[in-house]
């Protein structure tokens, strides 16, 4: 499978001679020796990654963990010491600076912690900055920058200077100058952390929203792992340089390889971070057309669960209880009448935390897929299970 | 006592005066006289239209110029100071000062904004030209009065040319600082949009250093108005002029005449460069619309634009 954007062993040392540096990385000395040895700073320490078309790509890390310098590799603002960074195929590590230069023209955009919006230009002269640089006559610019404005919300102060403006909306603006250029890879390095915790979480949202319809390739960086596991289909763990973890969100929470990662999850929400379908269980229905309510009893004892979902010719019915399915046995009627058909349903994707209001019920909670079929079912037992899980 | 003079001697009077006048003088005096050319035409011209434009006419642009720039209290200073001048009787001489720093000035932004920018853009190059601003700024005027004189001869260019040397500094030195402190991210964001990096200096770099520009132009200024009493030594007129024989003459009144008349323009001039400097600054970089501002009619708009640069 190819990938968008692929890194393979790289390395950046920050000095007077990095091959000195490799050499003593090679023979296994740590960075810290290296600093000591020959005054020497190894910035990315062989980071391999692959990000694929599409995703939101998320390096997570503390200040001086590499992650900025690993986002500036992939266009070129920093040359790696050595290993290779194929966006399309092509090693960016290597090619000339002009090819570098088209690039950065036409296909990575990027957006910056502090904005770095050029103060002496309004906002639609910033937003179409990338555009202007390719030599976008001026008239193109001015739509191409109104279009990209009209998708962040702020098409009505294209023509106010960028002091004029909050902290959330200049971030919107450098996002809607990464965007004006219609870039395949949005490179963001710590976007929102200058922002403040309202503001940034409205903004997470948004670019979630946006990316539903762009669907660009964003490698976003950050050193909130709350902010991490909202947004990212893939999230890099780094430290000193390294990765030390790759994975989904649920994966990182679930199953931290190191004490490191761990520490990190200990205090996130799990229920933000897993689905439903983490804990989903066999739905085992029962079939109304073959069923009556000792078979229905028989079958809840088999399974030690207190409700099951009835199917109807292949299409979800409801459910029944235990207590329903007895009371049936002892006064006698039809199984199809004692079938609740008022029951907590969501789909497989919906997060933990959305489910609690649905658990107070003590109903097990039916998962369906797009075609409405049932495909698992949630007891809330389970939900507090998973997320005791971490507290252990 | 003993000491090394007694062995040794280092004839470096003789050194220079060999390299000047055996080998540059003979040699390259054409190539020097050639470098007046543009000196004279700029000179000429300044000095032409200056002392053919009516004294009313001059202290009401000017004054005009002070008040869109500077505000009420600077222009009306100017139109006092100027009209004292007037009244003291040394109208020409001022504007033939005028025309002289001027065109000093002119030639030290020719000269300097380009080697300011080289300077920011290359550590090299930048290590190599501070030494030398450092001797043009530090070496007493008096010591290259007189290669000057041999290489130009006398009269205002040459008056002017020494100027150019002395006022040069600080213009390049500011280029250079208000280009490298421009936010490091800024220009990142420049290159991260495959900007060049002559579209980052244009773009980006420049018109963000300005404010430090434009006060290593107010700086430059300054410096050639300090240079108008010294240069008279070697033959330019003006209000140096006038200081310079009344010196001759023990004529103290005469001396303080001229002294008051370099004063009241130095202190005009100061004012409305670095006002331009102030105000102008991160917005609107181009020329034209800074003539635009200075002459729109609205004066509304640079109060605004104060107010957004808070």
């Amino acid at each position: 499978m190819s990938f968008k954007i692929t890194g393979n062993n790289l390395y950046k040392i920050f000095g007077e001679s990095p091959a000195e540096a490799l050499v003593l990385l090679g023979e296994g000395k740590s960075k810290d020796q290296i600093f000591e040895q020959t005054g020497q700073t190894v910035g990315v320490n062989g980071v391999s990654f692959n990000v694929a078309e599409g995703e939101i790509f998320v390096v997570m890390g503390l200040s001086g963990s590499g992650k900025s310098t690993l986002v500036r590799m992939i266009n070129g603002l920093i040359r790696p010491s050595a290993g290779e960074i194929l966006i399309d195929d092509i090693d960016v590590a290597a090619c000339s600076a002009n090819d570098m230069r088209q690039i950065r023209r036409e296909k990575v955009a990027m957006v910056f912690q502090h904005f770095a919006l050029l103060p002496h230009k309004t906002v639609a002269q910033n937003v179409a900055f990338g555009l202007k640089i390719r030599g976008v006559n001026s008239a193109d610019c001015r739509e191409r920058a109104m279009k990209a404005l009209a998708q962040v919300g702020l098409g009505a102060r294209a023509d106010s200077y960028p002091d004029e403006l909050s902290g959330g909306m200049q971030q919107r603006v450098g996002l809607a100058r990464g965007l004006a250029s219609e870039p395949e890879i949005l490179l963001m390095d710590e976007p929102f952390s200058a922002l403040d915790p309202l503001i940034r979480a409205d903004m997470q949202q948004e670019l979630l929203e946006l990316q539903r319809s762009l669907k660009k390739t964003i490698v976003f960086i950050t050193h909130d792992l709350n902010e991490a596991l909202t947004l990212g289909n893939t999230i890099a763990i780094m430290r000193n340089g390294s990765i030390v973890q790759t994975g989904a969100a649920q994966e990182i929470v679930g199953k931290p390889v190191d004490d490191y990662v761990s520490a990190f999850v200990r205090d996130i929400d799990r229920s933000l971070v897993f689905t439903s379908q983490s804990i989903a269980q066999p739905a085992e229905t029962l079939d109304l057309e073959h069923a009556d309510a000792h078979s229905a009893l028989r079958h809840m004892d088999r399974l030690k669960r207190h409700a099951v979902h009835v199917v109807d010719k292949g299409r979800l019915a409801g459910i029944i209880t235990y207590r329903s399915a007895n009371d049936l046995v002892r006064n006698g009627g039809q199984l199809a009448d004692a079938i609740q058909t008022d029951f907590p349903l969501v789909r497989p994707e919906t997060r933990l935390f959305d489910l609690y209001h649905l658990a107070q019920r003590g109903l097990p909670i039916a998962l369906t897929d797009d075609a409405d079929r049932l495909v698992g079912v949630v007891e809330p037992k389970a939900i507090f299970a998973q997320l005791a899980n971490g507290k252990a | 006592m003993m000491s090394p003079s007694d062995f040794f001697s280092v004839p470096l009077d003789d050194w220079v005066n060999s390299l000047v006048r055996d080998w540059l003088v003979p040699n390259f005096r054409p190539f020097f006289r050639s470098l007046q050319w543009p000196v004279t035409q700029v000179l000429n011209g300044l000095s032409g239209f200056l002392n053919a434009t009516p004294m009313l006419a001059f202290t009401f642009v000017l004054s005009l110029i002070a008040w869109r720039t500077a505000g009420r209290g600077t222009a009306i200073f100017t139109l006092t100071a100027l009209c004292f001048i007037d009244l003291i009787g040394l109208w020409p001489e001022t504007m033939t000062t005028l025309a002289m720093v001027v065109t000093a000035v002119f030639f030290c932004v020719a000269i300097g904004i380009p080697l300011g920018v080289l300077s920011s853009q290359s550590d090299t190059f930048r290590a190599v030209l501070r030494p030398m601003l450092d001797i043009m700024q530090t070496i007493p005027s008096f010591v290259y009065l007189v290669p000057i004189v041999m290489l130009f001869g006398v009269g205002v260019v040459p008056g002017i040319i020494a100027t150019i040397i002395f006022a040069l500094p600080p213009i390049v030195r500011l280029t250079d600082l208000g280009i490298r402190n421009v936010r490091e991210d800024l220009t990142e964001a420049a290159l991260s949009f495959g900007a060049t990096a002559w579209q980052t200096l244009v773009e980006v770099q420049f018109p963000l250093a300005m404010r430090t520009v434009m006060a290593g132009l107010n700086q430059t200024l300054m410096l050639a108005l300090s240079m108008v009493v010294i240069t008279a030594l070697i033959g330019a007129g003006g209000l140096g002029l006038t200081v310079f024989t009344g010196l001759g003459r023990l004529d103290v009144g005469k001396a303080t005449a001229g002294g008051v008349g370099i004063v009241m323009l130095a202190i005009v001039l100061d004012r409305i460069s670095q006002a331009i400097g102030e105000k102008r600054t991160i917005r609107s970089p181009s020329l034209l619309s800074t003539i635009g501002y200075l002459f729109s009619l609205r004066r509304d708009t640079p109060a605004a634009g104060a107010k957004r640069a808070d």
